[in-house]
This record gives structure tokens, C-alpha cells and sequence, in this order.
């Protein structure tokens, strides 16, 4: 899964660089064979995955620890149950972003990647 | 921390030029097993985010702007993120509590505007022409001379940036946690270096969206809870009034040219120091930031970036201007000698009276988190201009792909430990705060002037770059350091110092380039192809992608609806 260039290609590409005129065509070049070979688009994951499991999970601590609070805290609190109030705020920021992902997957990228590239990738998000 | 906006994180009075750094002893935050076990699930999700973003680092492509692959909405909320550092979150609530609602400039007038034109005139150049980083549409549009200069003075001020960062995480764990500081910064450290080595950009990147709603998390109970310890809005603003005079809660009252105001500025230095030249220099050419727009699947979801971060950062001020108003009530005598707290201690010292455990833990999570993701968009933007604009364009050129991709997590690792470095460098200067927000102006007013020039105006020729870059940067600098510290000229604050610097670097970068272009060649037409207002370049022909052309993904109406909404938010605090 190597992308070594041949020798000649690298000197190749040395040159171009040295060259006065780097142009824009010379960059377009270089990014589009970049943006071939690249794997993010098909390899990343999900980020809407960890952020609902991550405000569910806060969101279960704090309502717990809301519904178990003692009268000191929610004074403290300007008698408000901050943590209870605060915990079913992230748990449904959390569901959200769940049910986002869960209506609308990420579609599976237009193959720019050869096959063997992506194999035994299951969709993208998984 | 890095944007012109909160020059202020520290306010050096010029009475006392050694204004002392560190938060109140006595703000030690009542934690419990609860928010450490809050805190520590964070960092397993950092570390987690950093592993699993590992495998889709293929190329430099991949590590250094995510394969140039990501939808808008991560893209936008990373990009509001990289400028959410904690220093901006306890700086502007320190700044409102020191200054009241004169605070919303920094947001409406010195952000909205800025990010607008960033994604409806200047993306188009950017990503259209496909470069990797700001320094390299110099080398396209300009010369090496230009190139070489920008990249080494971003690269440079991104470390101290980052160590600055990395001072001020450290500083306020130790108040609030007890943690010594050479713990935290290590701490830290480590972790940004593990994700960022591991996962490139994505990683930075991920961990910035994460970060972004912990801190809402954090900042919204706690604007909450204050308003209700203070009555209400009303109960806030009657206080204010009694206490601070009527201005206290008006953007504007005072700053008619001669008038005296806290803030040491009229509206003609609001407006053109820091709503376009300091602002528009920080919004659009700072690469920590336009990094992450360049990091999108297309041009449309690039435009929107900066579009889509604009509403978050409408609304935002008022989570950090309530708790520095609310703190400025509570306790009136705040930032004066009469009182341990420092302004800086405003969010800190309502955390420790309102939050209990649990959501306290949210709280410093959320500090950290913005503290981390600050840091590691100064890392992840250093990595990628010393890497493709300086080592594999000067110093190693034309080796593999994958060659490129190891020297970037080997730098990477540098970069960390230079910001650890300076780090401990910024901790032996008790009010280098302040004079690096005043650097950071030097270097990004005069890039501005540079790419608005050489932009808008396809005459500038191939030299002016490099001069007007030198030019604005020595400009600013003369301004701070001779006219305004050594007295000469009589401006009352660091803060009407910077927009005064600001607006000399622009004028002398701009009348340099002027100068440099009439009596040098031009750069041929069809070199200039995507380059300059007007041209086109293959990059920007490519069709939308599905669904791109829906109403509310159009950036026109996104952008005009965000400086609508801006200026609609001035009214109320307009009269």
C-alpha cells in the first residue's frame, strides 16, 4: 500500500518545485493525485456517533446525581436543579445526534479509492 | 487566545505593567470523585477520537487537511472551536466584567462581518485554488519571498501561541484543581500530541466539534444561574447602571471621538481598527483558522464553514458577557485592589459559587477541553505549514508522499514540546499575555493587507508581496513598541493601542505594495487564473454536489443573514 514514486519521479517532482513558476496547474495537478489516493473520506468515522454517546452518557451521570441531589446543592444552585436540568439537556442533544445518524447514515462516498483500498470497509460510519 | 479579540485575557494596566497572571489562591474549586470521573471520560474520548481517526490517514492530504473530505457542519463548528480557546471564554467574561456590554464589538462588529466575506468573497480563491495552506496562495499569487516570509512568521507564532495557551491551561488547573503546573502542562501536552500525531487534522478537528458543545454544556447553566442570582436581565442592568454609570450596558454610549470611555477607543477605531482591519486580518487569513474551511468536501461546504460558525458566534457572547457582568454585581470591587478576584477570575469564581458537583465537573471538562482544542489548532496548523510550505518546499523536496506524512507527526512531536517550551517561557514573564495578543496582531493585519491587495487588485506585482508583508509587520510594530510605549503619541490602553497598530500596519503594507507594484513588472495574466477577483480557475468550476442547491445551504443568504442578525442583536443595546 505504498505510494513510493520512481526514482525519476521524484526528481521530477524536485524540479517542478524548484522551477520559478510554480502555478496554480502545477498545484491543481498535485492535489488532484493526492485527493485520489486519499483514505479519509472513505476510513473516518462517524463523529455524530460519539457525540450522542457521549451526551447520553453525561447526560445519564448528571440526571442521576440531579435526582439524588441533596437540598445544599440545589441551593447552591439559586435553588434550581442544575444538575438535573443540565443532565436531560445533554441526554437530548445526545439522542439527537443519535437519531440523526440513525435517519440519515452517511452515504457511502463515490469510490475514489481502488478496491483493495477500502476492503472489507462496511459503510462509512461503521 | 490567538484572535485580536481578547487582547484583553489579561488587561495590562499601564500603571501597573507587572499585573500579576495568576487567578486568586482561594478559588479552588470544591471537586469531587463525581467530576473527576466527568473529567476523565473526557480524555478517554479524546485519546479514542485520536486512535480510531488513525486509520484514515493515508497520505498528506489526509493528515494535514483531512483528505479534503469533511461536510460543513463539522467543518463550521471546528472553525467557531479553533477560536473558542478558553483564553477567549475567561478573557471576554474578564473584558465585560471590566469593560460591560461594549464586550458585543468583539462579536458583531469584530467577528460576523469578517467570517461573512471569508466564506462568501475570499473561500471561492482559497479552495478553488486548491492550496493547502495561507502561505501558499502567496507562493501562487506572489513569489518564494513572500512565501517563505509569511510561513516562517506563521510558523513561529503559532508555537508561542500555543505555548501561551498551554501557560494559561496550566495556571488556572493549578487555581481551580491544585494540580501543580508542570503537571498540567505536561498533562496536556501529551494529550494533544497523542491525538493530533495520531489522527492529523481530523483528529484536531473532531476533538474542536466535541469540545464545543461540552463548553456550551458548561456556559449555558452557569449564564443561567448568574442571571438568577442578579434577579434577572433587568435586575443585572439596574444594578450595572447604579453601580458603573449608564454606558456600563451600552455598546456604544462613550465612544464618541473625544469622549472618555473605559475601553480607550471611539467608534472610528471600533470600527476600523478592530471591525476591519484587526478582525478581518485575524477571520481571513489566519491559517489555524482557515485551515479548517480548506479541510472541506467541496467549495460549497468550504463557504459555508465560516457562514455556519457565524450564528454559533452571535449568540456566544452573551454566555461569557453574563458571567463577567453577573460577576461585576456580585462582586463589585472586582479587579481593583480592594478585592483578591481579578477580572480573569469572573467565570472561575461563579463556577465555585453556583455550580454543584456534577455539573461543575462539566464545567472544567469543558475549560480544559477549550484550553486543549485551543492549543492543538496552533499545532495542527504549525505542522502543516512547516511541513508543506517550508521542509517540503526548501529543505527535503520530492521525496514519497508517505516521507512527507512521517516528518509531519515527527514535527508534530517538535511543535509540542517548542509550545511546552514556551510554555515554561511565558510562565518567567508575568504579563506576556498581553504583549502576545498585541504580537498577534502584527502578524496577521499585515497578511490581510497583503491578500486584500493582491486579491483585489491584479496589478500588485510579483515583489509587492514580500515588501508590503514586511512593510505592515514593521509598521505595527514601530506603532506599539516606540509611538505608543515609549509615550509619543497618548493612547490611554493596550487595547486603542492595538486598533492604532492595526490600522498603521494596513496603511504602510498597502502603500508599500502600491509603491513596489508601480515600479515593478506585473505578474502575467495567465498566471493569475483563480488568483485575483474576477478569474476563474478549473478549482471553482466544480459542479455542486446533490443537495448542495437547497435554499438554506446557498452562502449568499447564510452570509446576509448572519450580518442582518448581527446588526439586529445591536439594536437593544443601542439606545
Amino acid at each position: 500500500m505504498s505510494e513510493q514514486f520512481e526514482p525519476d519521479e521524484h526528481a521530477e517532482a524536485a524540479e517542478r518545485l524548484r522551477r520559478a513558476g510554480y502555478s496554480d496547474a502545477d498545484l491543481q495537478r498535485e492535489i488532484i493525485e493526492l485527493e485520489e489516493k486519499s483514505a479519509t473520506a472513505a476510513r473516518i468515522f462517524d463523529l455524530r456517533r460519539i457525540i450522542g454517546g457521549l451526551f447520553v452518557l453525561y447526560g445519564v451521570i448528571l440526571t442521576i446525581t440531579g435526582l439524588t441531589n441533596s437540598d445544599a446543592e440545589i441551593d447552591k444552585a439559586q435553588g434550581i436543579n442544575i444538575n438535573l436540568w443540565t443532565g436531560l439537556g445533554m441526554l437530548a442533544l445526545g439522542i439527537f445526534f443519535l437519531a440523526w445518524l440513525w435517519l440519515r447514515p452517511a452515504a457511502h462516498p463515490t469510490p475514489t479509492l481502488p478496491p483493495e483500498a477500502v476492503e472489507g470497509e462496511g459503510p462509512r460510519g461503521g | 487566545m490567538q484572535t485580536p479579540t481578547n487582547a484583553h485575557m489579561y488587561p495590562a494596566d499601564p500603571t501597573h505593567p507587572a499585573h500579576p497572571v495568576h487567578l486568586a489562591a482561594e478559588l479552588r474549586l470544591p471537586t469531587n470523585a463525581l467530576d473527576y470521573t466527568i473529567l476523565g471520560i473526557y480524555f478517554v474520548v479524546v485519546l479514542g477520537i485520536g486512535f480510531a481517526a488513525r486509520r484514515s490517514v493515508k497520505t498528506t492530504l489526509d493528515f494535514f487537511l483531512s483528505g479534503r473530505s469533511l461536510p460543513a457542519w463539522i467543518t463550521g463548528l471546528a472553525f467557531i472551536s479553533a477560536n473558542l480557546a478558553a483564553t477567549e471564554i475567561l478573557g471576554m467574561a474578564a473584558n465585560s466584567a471590566q469593560y460591560g456590554a461594549y464586550t458585543v464589538h468583539w462579536y458583531w462588529i469584530g467577528a460576523i462581518p469578517a467570517m461573512v466575506f471569508l466564506g462568501l468573497v475570499m473561500m471561492p480563491f482559497y479552495y478553488g485554488s486548491k492550496v493547502r495552506s495561507v502561505p501558499e496562495f502567496l507562493l501562487l499569487r506572489f513569489d518564494k519571498w513572500a512565501h517563505l516570509l509569511s510561513s516562517v512568521l506563521f510558523a513561529f507564532a503559532a508555537i508561542l501561541i500555543a505555548g501561551v495557551n498551554l501557560y494559561a491551561l496550566a495556571i488556572v488547573v493549578e487555581a481551580l484543581l491544585g494540580w501543580p503546573q508542570w503537571v498540567a502542562i505536561v498533562v496536556a501536552g501529551f494529550f494533544v500530541l497523542a491525538y493530533i500525531t495520531l489522527g492529523g487534522l481530523s483528529s484536531a478537528i473532531y476533538n474542536e466539534v466535541l469540545q464545543f458543545f461540552v463548553i456550551l454544556a458548561a456556559l449555558i447553566p452557569l449564564s443561567v444561574l448568574g442571571l438568577k442570582a442578579v434577579d434577572g436581565w433587568d435586575g443585572l442592568t439596574d444594578s450595572l447602571k447604579a453601580s458603573h454609570g449608564d454606558d456600563f450596558v451600552t455598546a456604544w454610549g462613550g465612544t464618541g471621538i473625544g469622549s472618555d470611555n473605559p475601553l480607550g477607543a471611539n467608534w472610528l477605531t471600533i470600527v476600523l481598527g478592530l471591525g476591519f482591519v484587526l478582525s478581518f486580518g485575524y477571520w481571513t487569513t489566519n491559517f489555524a483558522e482557515v485551515q479548517r474551511a480548506l479541510s472541506a468536501k467541496n467549495l460549497s461546504a468550504a463557504q459555508r464553514t465560516p457562514l455556519i460558525a457565524a450564528y454559533p458566534k452571535v449568540f456566544i457572547v452573551f454566555l461569557v458577557m453574563i458571567p463577567g457582568l453577573v460577576a461585576a454585581v456580585l462582586v463589585p470591587e472586582i479587579g481593583t485592589s480592594d478585592s483578591d478576584l481579578q477580572y480573569n477570575d469572573a467565570i472561575p469564581y461563579l463556577m465555585q459559587e453556583l455550580l454543584p458537583n456534577g455539573v461543575l465537573g462539566i464545567a472544567v471538562t469543558g475549560l480544559l477541553a477549550a484550553f486543549m482544542a485551543g492549543m492543538a489548532a496552533n499545532i495542527s496548523s504549525f505542522n502543516t505549514v512547516f511541513t508543506t510550505d517550508i521542509w517540503a518546499r526548501y529543505v527535503v523536496l520530492g521525496r514519497e508522499d508517505a516521507y512527507y506524512v512521517r516528518f509531519g507527526r515527527l514535527i508534530t512531536a517538535i511543535g509540542v514540546m517548542a509550545s511546552i517550551g514556551t510554555a515554561f517561557l511565558a510562565s518567567s514573564f508575568s504579563n506576556i499575555m498581553s504583549y502576545l495578543q498585541t504580537l498577534f496582531s502584527f502578524f496577521n493585519v499585515p497578511m490581510f493587507v497583503v491578500f486584500i491587495v493582491g486579491m483585489f487588485w491584479k496589478r500588485a506585482s510579483v515583489k509587492s508581496g514580500f515588501w508590503g508583508l514586511l512593510a505592515g509587520t514593521t509598521a505595527a510594530m514601530v506603532n506599539y513598541f516606540v509611538l505608543y510605549k515609549q509615550d509619543i503619541i497618548g493612547i490611554p490602553t493596550d487595547q486603542g493601542a492595538n486598533f492604532v497598530s492595526a490600522i498603521a500596519g494596513f496603511v504602510a503594507g498597502a502603500v508599500v505594495m502600491v509603491a513596489v507594484s508601480l515600479f515593478t513588472a506585473p505578474k502575467p495574466a495567465e498566471e493569475l487564473q483563480g488568483l485575483v477577483y474576477g478569474t476563474v480557475s478549473p478549482g471553482m468550476a466544480e459542479p455542486p454536489a446533490a443537495g448542495d442547491d437547497a435554499w438554506y445551504r446557498r452562502p449568499a443568504l447564510l452570509g446576509w443573514g448572519a450580518v442582518i442578525l448581527a446588526a439586529a442583536c445591536y439594536i437593544p443595546f443601542s439606545f
